[in-house]
């Protein structure tokens, strides 16, 4: 087993009163995409910043490649970092920019020339050494802030929202293109977002973080059908959230019953009493909608609703629905087959799910938060 | 229709113009105007009284003279030299107020380096000759604390006169270098450091070639007023100051010679249009440029 790129030992880092980063520990694997993924003010950014050397920690140790980063300078790191706006350099060129940090090692001018057109060839830029940064595409000079990094072939690749800048259809097209230059460069990166989709999508790790701990880490799958908490089952992907009191057990089955009197059953995660406020979440995609009660499965528990609007997106469409009994808003996904595209608002139809494949969860005590 | 757009454009020149017309009446009447008429009175010469003729001579006098050319060298020189000062004070400060101090602490620095100028020049002259004369404060703190042994004049040196010239000049410096490190973001100046730069290879790379504009504007403000300057190298320097702009007001009020002056007055104007020139031209820079982005 080779030594962990990035190793965390209880790292703590506090503003004032309020803390960002609280006795996080965790490695990430040599040659892997690393995500943390986390709402904005969960210490994300201050974590990242932390092992660039920008912050100092208040205690705890960061291990690159091994080496114990105490009193390492940023600049003498074996990290780089591309920055949310990129920060390229605007009064030099393409090639300047991407050669700077071979000119910083003492490298002569022709080699680090060479190495950095070579750099710009590989990620696609071939030629483009000459032009002034605002020449280039949103994209492009993405690309160039990766070879800006990567040319200097850190041990590790740190991203800090890179395309949280771009538009929608240019931000898809980059997610494909950052896994592409990850996987062709073998560069270890870790990389922060808020974004679940491109967690999802990037990595082969994802660490939820929320109020400076990580809430749960694991595969992109594993957060996905299998949230530790219910931060993480309300944050990955969408969900339906539904909180109650537990009405009753059948072996490791909950039945949830709403304030407004509904009931629901789901899967019990983690220890959960007769009696307990619990949140129960069910996945738009769980839920099976028909117009005729009688064709949904016999063995799970049926729920009346009324079409309260459609939402059409291609092949993400969903229907929110709006309970009998209780007025609860449900969301659920509609085939793809587009058997339900004349379905009408007001409209009376029938759901169900499959209560193993709905959680539910103890609520946290107002504390914890 | 066309004749709606037309009388539309016109509408809208007119309104230019007339949005235009008091700087340009300004410009006219209190730049343009005197000027021509130094230019007229630097060319003649008087033949006998009441009588003129066009002639060179005020010219001639001036590269005849050594001592002229000495004192227009010699203000050029400490021009510049006083120039290159309040850069490198002013630089720090600019940095401090932009990149260092926060909010509140930004503005109150600021605002530090502007209260000298709610009081007028003289009476900021005469501060430093309070400070600096042989009875002043300064030399009889020096004999306290044992370094000379009787009080010396601190006053009518080219030392005071270059820290009198920095002192006016500071603020003139500091605002220009303040709006273009403002604009300067930090996310690059991490980002250089992250790419294995250190403090010195940012400021070459990184701050100075963002700041450029700001530094040439600052650089040419504070040239221009200190060449044209005239209270401060008069009260600091005394009679040991020769400072070219004494030389004009001798011709013109002393003298009444007002064509020496009007020639002296032009040779001036040409040094300073002359150093900015060669200044924009070492930093590589366009006039234009630098007034726009500053």
């Amino acid at each position: 087993m080779t030594t962990p790129d990035l190793q965390v030992d209880s790292l703590v880092k506090r503003f004032a009163d309020y803390r960002a980063v609280a006795e996080l520990s965790f490695s990430v694997e040599r040659g892997s995409f690393f995500s943390i993924l986390g709402p904005s003010g969960c210490g994300k950014t201050t974590l990242l910043r932390m092992i660039a050397g920008f912050i100092t920690p208040d205690s705890g140790d960061i291990r690159i490649g091994g080496r114990s980063m105490q009193a390492v300078a940023p600049n003498r790191r074996p990290v780089n970092m591309v920055f949310q706006q990129l920060a390229l350099f605007p009064m030099m060129s393409v090639g300047e920019n991407v050669a700077f940090g071979l000119a910083r090692r003492g490298m002569a001018k022709t080699e680090r020339a060479t190495r950095a057109a070579a750099m710009l060839e590989r990620v696609g830029l071939g030629g483009a050494a000459h032009k002034r940064v605002d020449e280039l595409s949103g994209g492009q000079r993405q690309r160039v802030a990766i070879a800006r990094s990567l040319v200097l072939e850190p041990t590790l690749l740190l991203l800090d929202e890179p395309l949280g800048a771009l538009d929608l259809k240019l931000r898809e097209h980059m997610k494909i293109e950052l896994k592409q230059l990850q996987a062709a460069f073998g560069t270890t990166f870790v990389y922060i977002t808020h974004d679940q989709s491109e967690a999802l999508v990037l990595s082969d790790h994802v660490a939820v973080m929320n109020h400076g701990r990580f809430e749960q880490r694991g595969t992109p799958q594993d957060l996905y059908y299998e949230p530790a908490t219910a931060f993480v089952a309300g944050f990955v992907g969408a969900n339906n959230r539904i909180a109650g009191r537990v009405a009753g057990s059948f072996g490791d089955i909950a039945e949830v019953a709403t304030a407004q009197g509904w009931v629901v059953r789901a899967r019990k995660s983690g220890a959960v009493a007769p009696g307990a406020a619990v949140e129960a979440f069910v996945r738009p995609e769980v839920a099976v909608l028909e117009r005729d009660a009688e064709l949904l499965p016999q063995e799970h528990p049926r729920h009346a609703g009324a079409v309260q609007s459609l939402l059409f997106d291609g092949a993400n469409s969903a229907v929110l629905l709006t309970e009998e009994k209780s007025r609860f808003e449900f969301r659920v996904a509609l085939p793809q087959t587009g058997r339900f595209a004349d379905l009408k608002v007001g409209e009376r139809v029938y759901f169900s799910f499959d209560p193993g494949r709905a959680l539910c969860f103890a609520t946290r005590d107002a504390a914890r938060g | 229709m066309a004749e709606a757009l037309a009388q539309r454009l016109w509408q809208r020149r007119l309104m230019l113009a007339l949005l235009l017309a008091p700087a340009l009446l300004w410009l006219f009447a209190l730049i343009v105007l005197p000027h021509i008429d130094l230019a007229l009175l630097s060319f003649r010469e008087r033949s006998a009284p009441r009588h003129y003729q066009p002639s060179l001579t005020q010219y001639r006098t001036f590269f005849g003279e050594p001592l002229y050319w000495h004192i227009f060298v010699r203000t050029a020189v400490i021009s510049a030299v006083a120039t290159a000062l309040t850069l490198l004070i002013a630089f720090p400060i600019a940095w401090v107020i932009t990149k260092v101090a926060q909010g509140r602490a930004s503005a109150f620095l600021f605002i530090v380096c502007l209260i000298p100028f709610w009081v007028s020049e003289t009476v900021r002259a005469l501060g430093w000759l309070i400070l600096l004369r042989e009875s002043g404060v300064l030399p009889a703190l020096l004999v306290k604390l044992g370094i000379t042994a009787v009080p010396v004049e601190l006053l009518y040196h080219d030392a005071t006169i270059l820290t009198g010239l920095v002192y006016t000049s500071l603020l003139f410096m500091v605002v220009p270098l303040v709006s273009s490190l403002e604009s300067l973001d930090n996310s690059l100046i991490e980002a250089a450091y992250d790419l294995g730069a250190n403090g010195f290879a940012i400021l070459r790379d990184i701050v100075i070639p963002h700041a450029a504009p700001g530094i040439t504007a600052g650089c040419i403000v504070v040239f221009m007023l200190t060449l044209g300057n005239y209270l401060t190298p008069n009260l600091l320097g005394g009679k040991n100051s020769q400072w070219f702009t004494e030389l004009i007001y001798t011709q013109f009020i002393v003298r009444f010679n007002w064509e020496q002056g009007a020639a002296f007055g032009f040779l001036l104007l040409a040094l300073s249009t002359t150093m900015v020139a060669l200044g924009l031209r070492l930093s590589g820079q366009r006039f234009v440029d630098v007034m726009r982005r500053s």
